[in-house]
Protein backbone atom coordinates (compact mmCIF):
# COMPACT_ATOMS: atom_id res chain seq x y z
CA UNK A 1 0.00 0.00 0.00
CA UNK A 2 1.46 3.47 -0.81
CA UNK A 3 2.18 6.05 2.30
CA UNK A 4 -0.77 7.81 0.01
CA UNK A 5 -3.56 5.29 1.28
CA UNK A 6 -1.89 4.50 4.59
CA UNK A 7 -2.19 8.42 5.42
CA UNK A 8 -5.96 7.91 4.07
CA UNK A 9 -6.76 4.86 5.87
CA UNK A 10 -5.54 6.95 9.04
CA UNK A 11 -7.57 10.57 8.17
CA UNK A 12 -10.78 7.77 7.70
CA UNK A 13 -10.49 6.28 11.23
CA UNK A 14 -10.73 9.83 12.77
CA UNK A 15 -13.47 10.39 10.62
CA UNK A 16 -15.34 7.37 11.81
CA UNK A 17 -14.35 7.69 15.01
CA UNK A 18 -15.71 11.86 14.98
CA UNK A 19 -18.99 10.21 13.12
CA UNK A 20 -19.73 7.64 15.66
CA UNK A 21 -18.98 9.77 18.53
CA UNK A 22 -20.75 12.56 17.71
CA UNK A 23 -24.31 11.02 16.19
CA UNK A 24 -24.67 8.39 19.57
CA UNK A 25 -24.15 11.87 21.64
CA UNK A 26 -26.84 13.48 19.35
CA UNK A 27 -28.91 10.51 19.71
CA UNK A 28 -28.68 9.57 23.19
CA UNK A 29 -29.54 13.65 23.87
CA UNK A 30 -33.09 12.69 21.90
CA UNK A 31 -33.22 8.79 22.64
CA UNK A 32 -32.55 8.85 26.00
CA UNK A 33 -35.42 10.77 26.71
CA UNK A 34 -37.69 9.39 24.37
CA UNK A 35 -37.18 5.48 25.79
CA UNK A 36 -38.11 7.31 29.04
CA UNK A 37 -41.34 8.06 27.62
CA UNK A 38 -41.89 5.26 25.94
CA UNK A 39 -41.81 3.38 29.12
CA UNK A 40 -43.29 5.72 32.09
CA UNK A 41 -46.41 6.58 29.43
CA UNK A 42 -46.74 2.62 28.81
CA UNK A 43 -50.07 0.97 30.25
CA UNK A 44 -49.35 0.29 34.17
CA UNK A 45 -46.37 2.46 34.47
CA UNK A 46 -46.06 5.83 36.84
CA UNK A 47 -47.19 8.40 34.02
CA UNK A 48 -49.62 5.80 31.80
CA UNK A 49 -51.03 7.73 28.95
CA UNK A 50 -52.16 5.69 25.90
CA UNK A 51 -51.95 9.03 23.51
CA UNK A 52 -48.48 9.82 24.37
CA UNK A 53 -47.53 6.71 24.44
CA UNK A 54 -48.86 5.59 20.98
CA UNK A 55 -47.86 8.58 19.04
CA UNK A 56 -44.47 7.84 20.23
CA UNK A 57 -44.05 4.65 19.39
CA UNK A 58 -45.24 4.95 16.04
CA UNK A 59 -43.20 7.65 15.34
CA UNK A 60 -40.30 5.13 16.54
CA UNK A 61 -41.39 2.27 14.69
CA UNK A 62 -41.96 4.06 11.33
CA UNK A 63 -38.12 5.60 11.77
CA UNK A 64 -36.97 2.07 12.25
CA UNK A 65 -38.54 0.59 9.84
CA UNK A 66 -37.02 2.19 7.16
CA UNK A 67 -33.88 0.74 5.55
CA UNK A 68 -30.99 3.02 6.75
CA UNK A 69 -29.90 3.45 3.07
CA UNK A 70 -33.05 5.02 2.17
CA UNK A 71 -33.32 7.19 5.24
CA UNK A 72 -29.83 8.84 4.06
CA UNK A 73 -30.99 9.57 0.79
CA UNK A 74 -34.63 10.85 2.39
CA UNK A 75 -32.88 12.85 4.54
CA UNK A 76 -30.36 15.19 2.33
CA UNK A 77 -32.41 18.48 2.19
CA UNK A 78 -32.62 18.07 5.50
CA UNK A 79 -28.78 17.65 6.15
CA UNK A 80 -28.22 20.51 3.58
CA UNK A 81 -30.61 22.58 5.97
CA UNK A 82 -29.06 22.12 9.04
CA UNK A 83 -24.91 21.46 8.16
CA UNK A 84 -25.19 23.53 4.96
CA UNK A 85 -23.85 20.42 2.97
CA UNK A 86 -25.07 16.65 2.26
CA UNK A 87 -21.19 15.32 1.62
CA UNK A 88 -18.77 14.51 3.99
CA UNK A 89 -18.06 13.38 7.61
CA UNK A 90 -20.33 16.56 9.28
CA UNK A 91 -22.53 15.95 6.78
CA UNK A 92 -23.07 12.28 7.53
CA UNK A 93 -23.76 12.78 11.46
CA UNK A 94 -27.22 14.01 10.44
CA UNK A 95 -28.31 11.04 9.04
CA UNK A 96 -26.44 9.01 11.47
CA UNK A 97 -28.20 10.99 14.15
CA UNK A 98 -31.51 10.32 12.95
CA UNK A 99 -31.41 7.13 12.01
CA UNK A 100 -29.94 5.46 15.51
CA UNK A 101 -32.30 8.04 17.34
CA UNK A 102 -35.51 5.27 17.52
CA UNK A 103 -33.03 2.47 17.81
CA UNK A 104 -31.38 3.95 21.30
CA UNK A 105 -35.29 4.89 22.26
CA UNK A 106 -36.30 1.33 21.85
CA UNK A 107 -32.84 -0.14 23.92
CA UNK A 108 -33.95 2.79 26.68
CA UNK A 109 -37.31 1.45 27.04
CA UNK A 110 -36.44 -2.28 27.68
CA UNK A 111 -33.08 -1.56 29.88
CA UNK A 112 -35.80 0.85 32.44
CA UNK A 113 -38.37 -2.46 31.68
CA UNK A 114 -35.76 -4.48 33.55
CA UNK A 115 -36.00 -2.57 36.93
CA UNK A 116 -38.14 -4.41 39.56
CA UNK A 117 -41.63 -2.44 39.65
CA UNK A 118 -41.44 -3.24 43.72
CA UNK A 119 -38.37 -0.51 43.76
CA UNK A 120 -41.12 1.88 41.81
CA UNK A 121 -43.48 0.93 44.50
CA UNK A 122 -41.30 1.67 47.48
CA UNK A 123 -40.41 4.90 46.33
CA UNK A 124 -44.07 5.34 45.28
CA UNK A 125 -44.48 5.11 49.41
CA UNK A 126 -41.85 7.10 50.41
CA UNK A 127 -43.97 9.84 48.91
CA UNK A 128 -41.32 10.50 45.63
CA UNK A 129 -42.92 12.18 42.54
CA UNK A 130 -42.70 10.32 39.22
CA UNK A 131 -40.12 12.50 38.12
CA UNK A 132 -38.21 11.80 41.20
CA UNK A 133 -38.58 8.05 40.70
CA UNK A 134 -37.17 7.90 36.90
CA UNK A 135 -34.02 9.87 37.77
CA UNK A 136 -33.07 8.82 41.01
CA UNK A 137 -35.10 5.49 41.79
CA UNK A 138 -35.17 4.09 37.98
CA UNK A 139 -32.50 5.33 35.85
CA UNK A 140 -29.63 4.57 38.99
CA UNK A 141 -31.29 0.65 38.86
CA UNK A 142 -31.24 0.19 35.14
CA UNK A 143 -27.55 1.75 34.27
CA UNK A 144 -25.80 -1.46 34.09
CA UNK A 145 -28.07 -2.29 31.53
CA UNK A 146 -27.83 1.35 30.04
CA UNK A 147 -24.53 0.98 29.47
CA UNK A 148 -24.73 -2.42 27.70
CA UNK A 149 -27.27 -1.18 25.68
CA UNK A 150 -25.39 1.90 25.01
CA UNK A 151 -22.44 -0.33 23.67
CA UNK A 152 -24.63 -1.91 21.38
CA UNK A 153 -26.08 0.68 19.97
CA UNK A 154 -22.23 2.85 19.54
CA UNK A 155 -21.08 -0.42 17.62
CA UNK A 156 -24.65 -0.16 15.23
CA UNK A 157 -23.72 3.64 14.75
CA UNK A 158 -20.53 2.51 13.77
CA UNK A 159 -21.78 0.22 11.10
CA UNK A 160 -24.21 2.96 9.69
CA UNK A 161 -21.21 5.45 9.54
CA UNK A 162 -19.86 2.51 6.98
CA UNK A 163 -22.76 3.24 4.94
CA UNK A 164 -22.24 6.90 4.73
CA UNK A 165 -20.03 6.21 2.39
CA UNK A 166 -22.56 5.66 -0.29
CA UNK A 167 -23.90 9.19 -0.66
CA UNK A 168 -20.69 10.69 -0.06
CA UNK A 169 -20.34 10.91 3.73
CA UNK A 170 -16.20 10.23 5.25
CA UNK A 171 -14.60 7.44 7.13
CA UNK A 172 -13.59 4.20 6.47
CA UNK A 173 -16.75 3.07 4.62
CA UNK A 174 -16.20 5.93 2.36
CA UNK A 175 -12.89 4.65 1.68
CA UNK A 176 -13.45 0.80 1.64
CA UNK A 177 -16.10 1.34 -1.32
CA UNK A 178 -13.95 4.28 -3.42
CA UNK A 179 -10.38 2.30 -3.11
CA UNK A 180 -11.78 -1.10 -2.08
CA UNK A 181 -14.87 -1.86 -4.20
CA UNK A 182 -14.75 0.63 -6.95
CA UNK A 183 -10.86 0.62 -7.84
CA UNK A 184 -10.80 -3.36 -6.84
CA UNK A 185 -7.74 -2.84 -4.82
CA UNK A 186 -8.49 -5.84 -2.24
CA UNK A 187 -5.96 -4.61 0.45
CA UNK A 188 -7.69 -1.37 1.14
CA UNK A 189 -10.46 -3.63 1.16
CA UNK A 190 -9.74 -6.42 3.91
CA UNK A 191 -7.45 -3.78 5.44
CA UNK A 192 -10.67 -1.42 6.67
CA UNK A 193 -13.05 -3.87 6.85
CA UNK A 194 -10.40 -5.09 9.49
CA UNK A 195 -10.35 -1.76 11.19
CA UNK A 196 -14.09 -1.62 11.66
CA UNK A 197 -14.06 -5.02 13.40
CA UNK A 198 -11.81 -4.31 15.48
CA UNK A 199 -13.59 -1.37 16.38
CA UNK A 200 -16.75 -2.92 16.93
CA UNK A 201 -15.05 -4.93 19.30
CA UNK A 202 -13.22 -2.83 20.99
CA UNK A 203 -16.74 -0.80 21.93
CA UNK A 204 -18.65 -4.04 22.83
CA UNK A 205 -16.13 -5.11 24.84
CA UNK A 206 -15.34 -1.60 26.46
CA UNK A 207 -19.47 -1.73 27.10
CA UNK A 208 -19.13 -4.80 28.49
CA UNK A 209 -16.24 -4.08 31.30
CA UNK A 210 -17.70 -0.76 32.54
CA UNK A 211 -21.41 -2.12 32.63
CA UNK A 212 -19.41 -5.33 34.64
CA UNK A 213 -18.02 -2.70 37.34
CA UNK A 214 -20.88 -0.63 37.52
CA UNK A 215 -23.41 -3.69 38.24
CA UNK A 216 -23.24 -3.99 42.05
CA UNK B 1 -57.09 6.02 72.57
CA UNK B 2 -56.36 7.84 68.91
CA UNK B 3 -57.65 5.87 65.36
CA UNK B 4 -54.70 6.47 63.14
CA UNK B 5 -56.54 4.67 60.40
CA UNK B 6 -59.75 4.26 60.00
CA UNK B 7 -61.57 2.27 57.01
CA UNK B 8 -65.25 2.43 57.06
CA UNK B 9 -66.81 0.28 54.58
CA UNK B 10 -63.69 -0.22 52.09
CA UNK B 11 -64.64 -1.70 48.80
CA UNK B 12 -62.33 -2.00 45.93
CA UNK B 13 -63.13 -3.29 42.55
CA UNK B 14 -60.04 -4.24 39.84
CA UNK B 15 -61.64 -4.54 36.39
CA UNK B 16 -59.89 -6.41 33.63
CA UNK B 17 -61.23 -6.29 30.43
CA UNK B 18 -64.46 -5.56 30.76
CA UNK B 19 -63.86 -8.56 33.67
CA UNK B 20 -64.39 -7.64 37.47
CA UNK B 21 -63.29 -9.20 40.33
CA UNK B 22 -64.09 -7.73 43.73
CA UNK B 23 -61.07 -7.53 46.07
CA UNK B 24 -62.24 -6.17 49.21
CA UNK B 25 -65.80 -5.33 50.61
CA UNK B 26 -67.29 -4.10 53.40
CA UNK B 27 -64.22 -3.50 54.72
CA UNK B 28 -64.94 -1.52 58.07
CA UNK B 29 -61.48 -1.27 60.80
CA UNK B 30 -59.78 1.08 62.78
CA UNK B 31 -56.41 0.77 63.73
CA UNK B 32 -55.21 2.67 67.53
CA UNK B 33 -51.86 4.55 67.78
CA UNK B 34 -49.29 2.58 69.04
CA UNK B 35 -50.33 -0.82 68.92
CA UNK B 36 -49.24 -3.81 66.51
CA UNK B 37 -52.26 -4.71 64.40
CA UNK B 38 -51.84 -7.80 62.58
CA UNK B 39 -53.68 -8.23 59.02
CA UNK B 40 -54.13 -12.02 58.40
CA UNK B 41 -55.19 -14.03 55.25
CA UNK B 42 -54.79 -16.54 52.85
CA UNK B 43 -53.08 -16.06 49.73
CA UNK B 44 -55.61 -13.46 47.36
CA UNK B 45 -57.20 -12.95 50.06
CA UNK B 46 -57.28 -9.07 49.82
CA UNK B 47 -54.53 -8.36 52.78
CA UNK B 48 -52.23 -6.72 50.30
CA UNK B 49 -54.81 -4.87 48.48
CA UNK B 50 -56.13 -3.71 52.01
CA UNK B 51 -52.47 -2.26 53.21
CA UNK B 52 -52.02 -0.54 49.70
CA UNK B 53 -55.33 1.44 50.66
CA UNK B 54 -53.79 2.84 53.27
CA UNK B 55 -51.11 4.96 51.95
CA UNK B 56 -53.23 5.09 48.46
CA UNK B 57 -50.91 3.04 46.59
CA UNK B 58 -54.24 1.67 45.62
CA UNK B 59 -57.38 3.34 44.93
CA UNK B 60 -60.50 2.29 46.65
CA UNK B 61 -63.41 1.85 44.61
CA UNK B 62 -66.16 3.06 47.69
CA UNK B 63 -65.97 3.71 51.06
CA UNK B 64 -63.47 5.77 53.22
CA UNK B 65 -60.16 5.56 54.16
CA UNK B 66 -58.93 8.55 56.94
CA UNK B 67 -55.62 8.97 58.29
CA UNK B 68 -55.53 10.90 61.57
CA UNK B 69 -58.91 11.98 60.55
CA UNK B 70 -58.00 13.18 56.88
CA UNK B 71 -59.82 11.38 54.17
CA UNK B 72 -57.76 9.95 51.64
CA UNK B 73 -59.53 9.57 48.52
CA UNK B 74 -60.08 13.55 47.95
CA UNK B 75 -56.44 14.43 48.16
CA UNK B 76 -54.42 15.46 45.30
CA UNK B 77 -51.61 14.23 43.83
CA UNK B 78 -48.66 16.40 45.60
CA UNK B 79 -50.73 16.20 48.77
CA UNK B 80 -50.82 12.43 49.05
CA UNK B 81 -47.11 12.23 48.72
CA UNK B 82 -46.68 14.21 51.96
CA UNK B 83 -48.99 11.93 53.33
CA UNK B 84 -47.00 8.91 52.34
CA UNK B 85 -43.75 10.24 53.67
CA UNK B 86 -45.56 9.73 57.27
CA UNK B 87 -46.47 6.42 56.15
CA UNK B 88 -43.47 4.12 55.82
CA UNK B 89 -43.37 0.87 54.14
CA UNK B 90 -41.25 -2.23 54.12
CA UNK B 91 -42.04 -5.19 51.53
CA UNK B 92 -41.46 -8.66 51.29
CA UNK B 93 -39.05 -8.36 48.34
CA UNK B 94 -36.96 -5.57 50.54
CA UNK B 95 -37.37 -3.48 47.50
CA UNK B 96 -33.78 -1.71 47.78
CA UNK B 97 -31.87 0.17 45.57
CA UNK B 98 -29.13 -2.43 44.52
CA UNK B 99 -27.31 -0.35 42.54
CA UNK B 100 -26.91 2.28 45.61
CA UNK B 101 -25.01 1.54 49.16
CA UNK B 102 -26.59 0.93 52.01
CA UNK B 103 -26.28 4.60 53.29
CA UNK B 104 -27.13 6.08 50.51
CA UNK B 105 -30.89 4.02 50.55
CA UNK B 106 -31.60 4.60 54.01
CA UNK B 107 -30.75 8.12 53.04
CA UNK B 108 -33.51 8.15 50.18
CA UNK B 109 -36.51 9.21 51.94
CA UNK B 110 -34.33 12.22 53.63
CA UNK B 111 -34.25 13.29 50.34
CA UNK B 112 -37.45 13.18 48.86
CA UNK B 113 -38.57 15.14 51.84
CA UNK B 114 -35.72 17.76 51.38
CA UNK B 115 -33.74 17.34 54.03
CA UNK B 116 -29.90 18.71 53.86
CA UNK B 117 -27.36 16.57 53.09
CA UNK B 118 -25.12 16.96 56.31
CA UNK B 119 -28.34 16.10 58.46
CA UNK B 120 -29.77 13.35 55.89
CA UNK B 121 -25.95 11.54 56.57
CA UNK B 122 -26.39 11.61 60.44
CA UNK B 123 -29.87 10.62 60.50
CA UNK B 124 -29.26 7.74 58.03
CA UNK B 125 -26.15 6.59 60.60
CA UNK B 126 -28.65 6.48 63.94
CA UNK B 127 -31.30 4.44 62.02
CA UNK B 128 -28.34 1.96 61.06
CA UNK B 129 -27.78 2.41 64.64
CA UNK B 130 -30.95 1.17 65.74
CA UNK B 131 -31.11 -1.68 63.33
CA UNK B 132 -27.36 -2.71 64.36
CA UNK B 133 -26.35 -2.41 60.96
CA UNK B 134 -24.20 0.75 61.08
CA UNK B 135 -20.70 -1.23 59.87
CA UNK B 136 -21.97 -2.03 56.36
CA UNK B 137 -22.92 1.54 55.60
CA UNK B 138 -20.90 1.43 52.66
CA UNK B 139 -21.74 -1.90 51.15
CA UNK B 140 -24.39 -2.78 48.07
CA UNK B 141 -27.31 -4.71 49.03
CA UNK B 142 -26.67 -7.80 46.86
CA UNK B 143 -23.99 -8.86 49.40
CA UNK B 144 -26.28 -8.64 52.14
CA UNK B 145 -28.48 -11.75 54.13
CA UNK B 146 -32.01 -11.34 53.49
CA UNK B 147 -32.30 -10.62 57.23
CA UNK B 148 -29.81 -7.76 56.98
CA UNK B 149 -31.47 -6.80 53.79
CA UNK B 150 -34.93 -5.99 55.70
CA UNK B 151 -33.24 -4.76 58.09
CA UNK B 152 -31.42 -2.03 56.02
CA UNK B 153 -35.24 -1.42 54.66
CA UNK B 154 -36.97 -0.80 58.09
CA UNK B 155 -33.83 1.77 59.02
CA UNK B 156 -34.98 3.41 55.44
CA UNK B 157 -38.23 3.41 56.88
CA UNK B 158 -37.37 4.79 60.11
CA UNK B 159 -35.46 7.45 58.75
CA UNK B 160 -38.36 9.98 57.66
CA UNK B 161 -39.47 9.82 60.97
CA UNK B 162 -43.11 8.32 60.00
CA UNK B 163 -46.11 8.12 61.96
CA UNK B 164 -46.77 3.87 61.40
CA UNK B 165 -45.34 1.11 59.53
CA UNK B 166 -46.55 -0.98 57.24
CA UNK B 167 -45.38 -4.37 56.94
CA UNK B 168 -45.77 -6.18 53.75
CA UNK B 169 -45.29 -9.53 54.59
CA UNK B 170 -41.86 -8.56 55.53
CA UNK B 171 -41.01 -12.01 56.96
CA UNK B 172 -42.53 -14.14 54.63
CA UNK B 173 -38.69 -14.52 52.73
CA UNK B 174 -37.04 -15.16 55.47
CA UNK B 175 -35.68 -18.55 57.44
CA UNK B 176 -37.48 -18.82 61.05
CA UNK B 177 -34.31 -17.52 63.00
CA UNK B 178 -33.88 -14.31 60.75
CA UNK B 179 -38.24 -14.18 60.90
CA UNK B 180 -37.87 -14.36 64.91
CA UNK B 181 -34.99 -11.63 64.77
CA UNK B 182 -37.06 -8.71 62.28
CA UNK B 183 -39.90 -9.61 64.69
CA UNK B 184 -37.72 -8.90 67.99
CA UNK B 185 -36.70 -5.78 66.35
CA UNK B 186 -40.48 -4.61 65.13
CA UNK B 187 -41.36 -5.11 68.59
CA UNK B 188 -38.51 -2.91 69.80
CA UNK B 189 -38.81 -0.31 67.81
CA UNK B 190 -42.70 -0.41 68.56
CA UNK B 191 -42.15 -0.09 72.10
CA UNK B 192 -39.20 2.85 72.29
CA UNK B 193 -40.15 4.58 69.50
CA UNK B 194 -44.26 4.30 70.01
CA UNK B 195 -44.62 3.47 66.46
CA UNK B 196 -47.70 2.28 65.13
CA UNK B 197 -46.72 -0.74 62.87
CA UNK B 198 -49.10 -2.85 60.49
CA UNK B 199 -48.57 -6.40 59.54
CA UNK B 200 -49.47 -8.30 56.93
CA UNK B 201 -48.93 -11.86 56.90
CA UNK B 202 -50.60 -15.33 56.22
CA UNK B 203 -48.67 -16.65 59.32
CA UNK B 204 -50.65 -17.10 63.04
CA UNK B 205 -47.09 -17.46 64.43
CA UNK B 206 -46.07 -13.73 63.48
CA UNK B 207 -49.42 -12.67 64.75
CA UNK B 208 -49.35 -14.34 68.03
CA UNK B 209 -45.59 -13.41 68.44
CA UNK B 210 -46.16 -9.33 68.01
CA UNK B 211 -49.64 -8.38 67.65
CA UNK B 212 -51.85 -6.64 69.84
CA UNK B 213 -55.07 -6.90 67.87
CA UNK B 214 -55.51 -8.53 64.80
CA UNK B 215 -58.27 -8.76 61.66
CA UNK B 216 -58.92 -11.75 59.72
CA UNK B 217 -59.35 -11.43 55.86
CA UNK B 218 -61.66 -14.46 54.01
CA UNK B 219 -61.97 -13.88 50.35
CA UNK B 220 -62.14 -9.66 50.42
CA UNK B 221 -64.33 -9.62 53.67
CA UNK B 222 -63.87 -9.22 57.15
CA UNK B 223 -64.26 -12.28 59.07
CA UNK B 224 -63.04 -11.11 62.57
CA UNK B 225 -61.18 -8.56 64.70
CA UNK B 226 -59.97 -7.97 68.00
CA UNK B 227 -57.30 -8.76 70.70
CA UNK B 228 -54.88 -11.73 69.49
CA UNK B 229 -55.44 -13.36 72.84
CA UNK B 230 -58.77 -13.07 72.38
CA UNK B 231 -59.25 -14.82 69.13
CA UNK B 232 -56.93 -17.18 70.21
CA UNK B 233 -58.76 -18.44 72.84
CA UNK B 234 -62.18 -18.08 71.32
CA UNK B 235 -61.80 -17.90 67.67
CA UNK B 236 -65.29 -17.39 65.66
CA UNK B 237 -65.61 -17.31 62.52
CA UNK B 238 -64.14 -20.37 59.91
CA UNK B 239 -61.44 -18.24 58.92
CA UNK B 240 -60.18 -17.79 62.54
CA UNK B 241 -60.42 -21.40 63.34
CA UNK B 242 -59.05 -22.44 60.43
CA UNK B 243 -55.73 -19.92 61.10
CA UNK B 244 -55.72 -20.76 64.98
CA UNK B 245 -56.53 -24.35 65.44
CA UNK B 246 -53.50 -27.15 65.09
CA UNK B 247 -53.40 -27.43 61.32
CA UNK B 248 -52.31 -31.73 61.70
CA UNK B 249 -53.93 -33.25 64.74
CA UNK B 250 -53.73 -37.29 64.95
CA UNK B 251 -56.51 -38.84 63.79
CA UNK B 252 -59.12 -40.12 66.32
CA UNK B 253 -59.95 -43.82 66.89
CA UNK B 254 -63.53 -43.32 65.79
CA UNK B 255 -64.02 -41.61 62.98
CA UNK B 256 -67.34 -40.30 64.24
CA UNK B 257 -66.55 -39.11 67.79
CA UNK B 258 -66.77 -36.03 68.88
CA UNK B 259 -63.61 -33.62 68.98
CA UNK B 260 -63.13 -29.90 70.74
CA UNK B 261 -60.52 -28.03 71.43
CA UNK B 262 -59.89 -26.80 74.83
CA UNK B 263 -57.64 -23.07 75.28
CA UNK B 264 -56.03 -22.38 78.29
CA UNK B 265 -53.96 -19.20 79.43
CA UNK B 266 -50.54 -18.91 81.42
CA UNK B 267 -52.62 -19.52 84.71
CA UNK B 268 -54.11 -22.84 83.67
CA UNK B 269 -51.27 -24.21 81.41
CA UNK B 270 -49.50 -25.20 84.73
CA UNK B 271 -52.37 -27.48 85.98
CA UNK B 272 -52.52 -31.02 85.36
CA UNK B 273 -56.13 -30.42 84.52
CA UNK B 274 -56.46 -33.98 82.51
CA UNK B 275 -54.83 -35.50 84.86
CA UNK B 276 -57.37 -34.39 87.28
CA UNK B 277 -60.23 -35.37 84.98
CA UNK B 278 -59.36 -39.12 85.34
CA UNK B 279 -58.89 -38.56 88.91
CA UNK B 280 -62.32 -36.77 90.08
CA UNK B 281 -64.56 -38.37 87.39
CA UNK B 282 -63.40 -41.51 86.63
CA UNK B 283 -63.85 -40.13 82.17
CA UNK B 284 -60.59 -40.50 79.92
CA UNK B 285 -59.84 -38.49 76.95
CA UNK B 286 -57.43 -38.77 74.21
CA UNK B 287 -55.11 -36.31 73.22
CA UNK B 288 -54.86 -35.66 69.59
CA UNK B 289 -52.78 -32.69 69.88
CA UNK B 290 -51.01 -30.57 72.61
CA UNK B 291 -49.00 -27.44 72.54
CA UNK B 292 -48.26 -24.38 74.36
CA UNK B 293 -46.49 -21.41 72.64
CA UNK B 294 -46.36 -17.28 73.53
CA UNK B 295 -49.12 -15.26 72.43
CA UNK B 296 -48.23 -11.57 73.30
CA UNK B 297 -45.45 -12.86 75.74
CA UNK B 298 -48.35 -14.89 78.03
CA UNK B 299 -47.51 -18.48 77.71
CA UNK B 300 -50.89 -19.97 76.11
CA UNK B 301 -51.63 -23.59 74.82
CA UNK B 302 -54.47 -25.54 73.20
CA UNK B 303 -55.16 -29.36 72.95
CA UNK B 304 -57.32 -31.24 70.76
CA UNK B 305 -58.74 -34.29 72.38
CA UNK B 306 -61.35 -36.92 71.66
CA UNK B 307 -64.46 -37.37 73.99
CA UNK B 308 -65.13 -40.42 75.28
CA UNK B 309 -68.41 -42.16 73.00
CA UNK B 310 -71.78 -41.60 75.23
CA UNK B 311 -73.41 -38.15 75.19
CA UNK B 312 -73.71 -38.14 78.92
CA UNK B 313 -70.27 -39.21 79.51
CA UNK B 314 -69.19 -36.15 77.48
CA UNK B 315 -71.09 -33.65 79.32
CA UNK B 316 -69.09 -34.78 82.38
CA UNK B 317 -66.12 -34.19 80.88
CA UNK B 318 -67.63 -30.81 78.91
CA UNK B 319 -68.60 -29.56 82.41
CA UNK B 320 -65.32 -30.60 84.25
CA UNK B 321 -63.40 -28.31 81.74
CA UNK B 322 -65.75 -25.69 81.89
CA UNK B 323 -65.86 -25.18 85.46
CA UNK B 324 -62.33 -25.16 85.46
CA UNK B 325 -62.67 -21.93 83.18
CA UNK B 326 -61.10 -23.56 79.99
CA UNK B 327 -62.32 -22.39 76.76
CA UNK B 328 -63.68 -25.03 75.03
CA UNK B 329 -64.67 -25.05 71.12
CA UNK B 330 -65.90 -27.28 69.15
CA UNK B 331 -64.04 -28.83 66.12
CA UNK B 332 -65.96 -29.96 63.01
CA UNK B 333 -64.42 -32.28 60.69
Amino acid sequence: MSAYIIETIQRGIIETIEMTFFASVFAYIIGLPLGILLYATSGGRILENRPVNFIAGLLVNVCRSLPFLILLVLLIPFTRFVTGSSIGTVASIVPLTVGAIPIVARMVESSLNEVSPGIIEAATSMGASPLYIIIHFILPEAAPSLLLGGAINIATVLGYSAMAGVIGGGGLGAIALQYGYYRYQKDVLWTTVTILVIMVMLIQEGGNLIAKKTRK
Amino acid sequence: MESVFKLENVKKIYKNEGKEFTALEDVSLEIHEGEIFGIIGMSGAGKSTLVRTLNRLEDISSGSVSFYGQELSGLKAGEIRKIRRQIAMIFQSFNLLNQRSVLDNVMQPLRIAGVKRSERKEKALEMLRVVGLEEKRSQYPTRLSGGQRQRVAIARALAGDPKVLLCDEATSALDPRMTEEILDLLKEINRSRKLTIVIITHEMSVVEKICDRVAIIDKGRLAEVGEVKEIFRTPKSAAAKKLVFPSNPFDPSDKDSRLIRIAFDGLEASRPFIAELVEKTGKKVNILSANTKSVGGIGYGQMVVELPEGAEDQDIVINFFKDNGLSLQEVER
